[in-house]
């Protein structure tokens, strides 16, 4: 078992063929399994909370620019046809601003400064990560 | 009462008593995830199933699981059932890889087609009975990633362990036949 440690360098010598197949062939297998399975349907609604209580739901087929008032000041989060992101906040860091656009359903922008969260939802709700 | 044994089955006592202590060895072992372990007592049953035959491989892989189970306390358990269902997938599909040719697939390729049958019994017996819902499949990928990385790493360790094996006996040989 030591020897094994200690010459690690003809290790990969032993790979043949249809190993490299295998291994190639099973990374496939693993990554279709990722895609598949942890995809997450896209979104068609979002909602705006303001502190703990639900502020507005919007349809995310258009286009429009709302405006937020939130703990700190006024955020503006803005709807392109099926995403949407903070394009303006007051708060300091700008992680909100940062996080970009949001696009499948069970995704969450929050700013905690401003006190303001986006969840998107979708057809079904999967997976509540902001209540749970 | 005296059973006859034969020197088939001391051999088999041996391998199978060197996987349950590999076994063991891995019981105290923390896992960063429950079910995700490395499972080197495969590398011994890899190991039978490429020196001797697959018959030697099946008798070795099934009294570990039974027996490390017993030693753990985790017979008839659901630790035991999915430790059973996986050793018997894998080994119905070493059953079938190993008739592929040696000439380009080495243990490697083995040791990565056990490894997903593995988790593919014990998702079976998870999905079945442990946990009924179809959200397991969420577990699925993360269960994927890890039998190809440490059906990777067993398999290397497997062929390292037999190319060790044959250089050594045509090292023997070479003493024994002086040219």
């Amino acid at each position: 078992m030591l020897s094994l440690l200690r010459s690690p360098e003809p290790t990969f010598r032993h790979l043949l063929i249809g190993d490299w197949l295998t291994i190639i062939f099973s990374a496939v297998i693993t990554a279709g399994l990722f895609l598949t399975l942890w995809s997450h349907e896209l979104a068609s609604k979002i909602q705006i909370r303001v502190g703990d209580k639900i502020q507005a739901t919007y349809d995310l087929n258009q286009q429009r620019d709302i405006t937020v008032h939130g703990a700190i000041g006024d955020a503006v989060i803005h709807i392109n046809q099926g995403k949407v992101r903070f394009s303006k906040s007051p708060c300091h860091n700008q992680y909100c601003v940062h996080q970009g656009w949001l696009t499948h359903s069970g995704q969450v922008a929050i700013c905690l400064p401003n006190q303001i969260s986006l969840e998107l939802i979708g057809a079904k709700k999967p997976y509540d990560s902001l209540n749970y | 009462m005296q059973i006859q044994t034969n020197i088939d089955d001391h051999r088999i006592a041996k391998l199978a008593a060197f996987a349950i202590a590999l076994h063991m060895i891995e019981a105290v072992v923390p896992s960063p995830l429950p079910g995700v372990k490395p499972g080197i007592a495969n590398i011994v049953t890899l190991y039978v199933l490429l020196q001797y035959d697959f018959a030697t491989a099946a008798w070795v892989s099934i009294l570990r699981v039974f027996a490390s189970s017993l030693l753990l306390g985790q017979f008839m358990s659901p630790a035991f059932a999915l430790s059973l269902s996986g050793a018997l997938l894998s080994l119905g599909m070493l059953w079938a890889a190993q008739h592929l040719p040696r000439r380009y697939f080495s243990a490697v390729s083995l040791s990565i087609l056990a490894a997903f049958a593995h988790i593919a019994g014990q998702l079976i017996v998870v999905r079945l009975w442990l946990i009924p819902h179809a959200s397991v499949a969420y577990l699925i990928p993360v269960f994927a990633v890890a039998a190809l990385f440490f059906g990777f790493i067993n398999g290397l360790i497997t062929a390292k362990l037999l190319y060790s094996k044959t250089q050594s006996s045509a090292a023997n040989q070479s003493v024994d036949n002086p040219p």
